[in-house]
């Protein structure tokens, strides 16, 4: 328990730095908010810039923003977003939603089927099967996300023109009329391409952890006691290895939300991620922090959850044993 | 056993013999070098005229003429899938080189110094991890202006959380090792020991985390290109020419997309499976491995 809000407590101090550091970030940038906000080719006079940068409090100096700014924050108050012209948290939550269900189901058929493949790979090793997983996993690891994203859609949207070629619902039909059906057949595409982003990392892992344990003495005891492999695995291996690997599958959240950025982006898809592109791209610093600042939340979310996951299940830990 | 049989088996067994993981290694490795000293320097000595605009042959699919088609305004795609690799690569040996150092110097320093510096490089380490990767790439390369200079920062200052602690691993135990301590004791001074003993015996530990960093680099260049934060529209880079097909796959369009793609994961693999082999290798622990 002491350990658990140790790390806490640590990620707190994280959190907070990462705000400072992102703010400084953002003071830095040579864009500048009002510019953005107002438009380059817009025909306000120079009076009412002055006032709209007062009103701001663009001219106060760099330490008296951030305060102003991060009292706000600690207040959930994250400013407007220039882009969407909503508040932030608004548009956090509204996109949220809709990566949410994104992510959860590419997070959980990469962990389950990664899961299942690892087994699959370790029990059969150096067959056929085992060579074909892991070459598929190489090239998946390696695959650049944004690049598999569009040969899914060049492939079963296009021209097999099973699946719709982006957004998260047809075209031109209120947000009320649209079925959950729809929303489910618009997922799954984009779930598929994020799945492939994580399904090589847990495959691989499951694979050397259960490699690992078959070949330890206890498995050669089990074998001798008459055992098949199927019942060595179910009872021995699969409880040793579970653990690690959810506790992968937690730790790659961050990997998880770079991967929406770049699938949402390529099927246009009304998530946080292509929310991240167009803040950055539109000058929308009120969002940009907003969304990096939740981010980050999200990652140490995923640690922490692995790391009590981790203590909870395995009492070395724990008790406070080191693991060497 | 028949004769057919028997001697198949005793081929396949000389063929692994053959390609033992040393031989593998050299292969991989030779691969991945040829193949980005070829792409780097045909991309660096190409003239812009190899991918000129020639309206009437735009979208032409994959022939001889063009291997991998045209885009929409008429641009020889292989050419510039070249160039576009190249430039990825330079971006990519740039920023590794930078990331490197950084890991190399603060991984040692938290090892050798240990106590609240150690705490303090940790806590940075833990810091930059903290942030999904692409959006600290994102937040850094608006920070630094976009464009050519801001990927190119983005990329080189957000490679060395991993190797640092990499380093720092291997330093500590290093450290630890008997001959270390005893060449302590025989009153050598910090800055002797370090760069006697400790430095080259980190150095393969490193030399592979480089290695492996390196696809890293290029593939998260190509990826904030992609999203508009990189190289600018007129610059032939993957993430470029990538998000430029994204407009014309609807319509049929595949070739755009698919073969700079294959370009770059080629790439990623080679010197991936470079850096595995190497790992493996130069690990004693599997080093003898088939």
């Amino acid at each position: 328990m002491k350990k658990i809000m140790l790390t806490a407590l640590r990620m707190l101090t994280l959190l907070t730095a990462i705000s400072i550091l992102s703010f400084l970030m953002m003071a830095k940038a040579p864009i500048d908010p009002l510019t953005a906000y107002i438009g380059t080719n817009s025909t306000i006079s120079e009076d009412a810039r002055e006032e709209i940068a007062e009103y701001w409090g663009l001219n106060d100096p760099p330490l008296e923003r951030f305060m102003t700014w991060a009292g706000n924050t600690l207040r959930g108050e994250f400013g407007r977003s220039i882009v969407y012209k909503q508040p932030v948290l608004t548009v956090i939550k509204e996109r949220f939603r809709y990566s949410l269900a994104l992510m959860l189901i590419a997070w959980l058929s990469s962990g389950i089927l990664g899961f299942v493949l690892g087994i699959g790979a370790a029990v059969c090793k150096d067959s056929i099967l085992d060579r074909g997983i892991r070459t598929v996993c190489l090239v998946f690891q390696s695959a650049p996300t944004f690049w598999v994203g569009l040969i899914m859609l060049s492939v079963f949207a296009v021209n097999l023109g099973w699946f719709p070629i982006g957004l998260a619902a047809p075209m031109g039909k209120m947000a009320s009329e649209v079925t959950l059906a729809e929303r489910i057949y618009h997922l799954i595409l984009p779930s598929i391409t994020l799945s492939i982003l994580g399904i090589g990392k847990i495959t691989l892992y499951t694979r050397q952890k259960l490699l690992e344990i078959l070949d330890s003495e206890f498995m050669l005891y089990a074998r001798a006691r008459g055992e098949n492999t199927w019942q060595m695995v179910k009872s021995h291996g699969i409880r040793n290895i579970a653990i690690p690997a959810i506790t992968v599958q937690f730790a790659s959240f961050s990997e998880l939300f770079g991967g929406i950025a770049l699938a949402e982006t390529v099927f246009s898809y009304p998530g946080i991620g292509s929310a991240v592109t167009a803040a950055g791209l539109g000058g929308d610093v009120p969002l940009l922090l907003g969304i990096a600042i939740f981010s980050a939340v999200f990652v140490f979310t995923g640690n922490l959850i692995a790391n009590i996951l981790y203590g909870m299940v395995d009492p070395r830990i724990r008790e406070g044993f080191s693991h060497e | 056993m028949s004769d057919r049989s028997f001697q198949k088996a005793q081929k396949r067994a000389a063929a692994e013999i053959f390609w033992n993981r040393r031989r593998r290694t050299l292969f991989v490795l030779g691969a991945a070098v040829l193949y980005l000293t070829v792409t780097l320097a045909a991309g660096w000595f190409m003239s812009p005229e190899c991918y000129d605009i020639d309206y009437s042959a735009k979208f032409t699919a994959p022939c001889p003429a063009h291997l991998f088609g045209t885009d929409y305004m008429g641009r020889d795609m292989f050419f510039r899938s070249v160039k576009g690799l190249s430039n990825s690569i330079g971006v990519g040996i740039l920023a590794s080189a930078v990331s490197s150092v950084i890991a190399l110097i603060l991984g040692t320093a938290a090892a050798l110094q240990g106590g609240a510096l150690d705490r303090f490089i940790n806590w940075c380490v833990d810091l930059c991890m903290g942030i999904p990767h692409l959006i600290l790439l994102i937040l850094i390369s608006f920070m630094a202006g976009k464009g050519g200079r801001g990927v190119l920062i983005a990329v080189a200052l957000t490679h060395w959380p991993e190797l640092t602690r990499l380093v720092r691993a291997e330093v500590l135990q290093i450290r630890s090792a008997r001959y270390v301590q005893a060449s302590y004791r025989m009153g050598k001074t910090r800055r002797e020991v370090a760069k006697e003993h400790i430095l080259p015996q980190a150095l393969p530990v490193y030399l592979i985390g480089v290695v492996l960093l390196f696809p890293h680099a290029i593939m998260h260049e190509a990826a904030i290109t992609f999203l508009g934060f990189g190289f600018p529209a007129e610059v032939p880079a993957i993430g470029v020419i990538l998000s430029e097909s994204m407009n014309h796959i609807t319509t049929g369009k595949w070739w755009m997309a698919v073969f700079p793609g294959l370009m770059l994961l080629t790439a990623v693999m080679l010197l991936d499976a470079a850096g595995e082999n190497l790992k493996r290798l130069l690990n004693p622990n599997s080093g003898n491995e088939a």
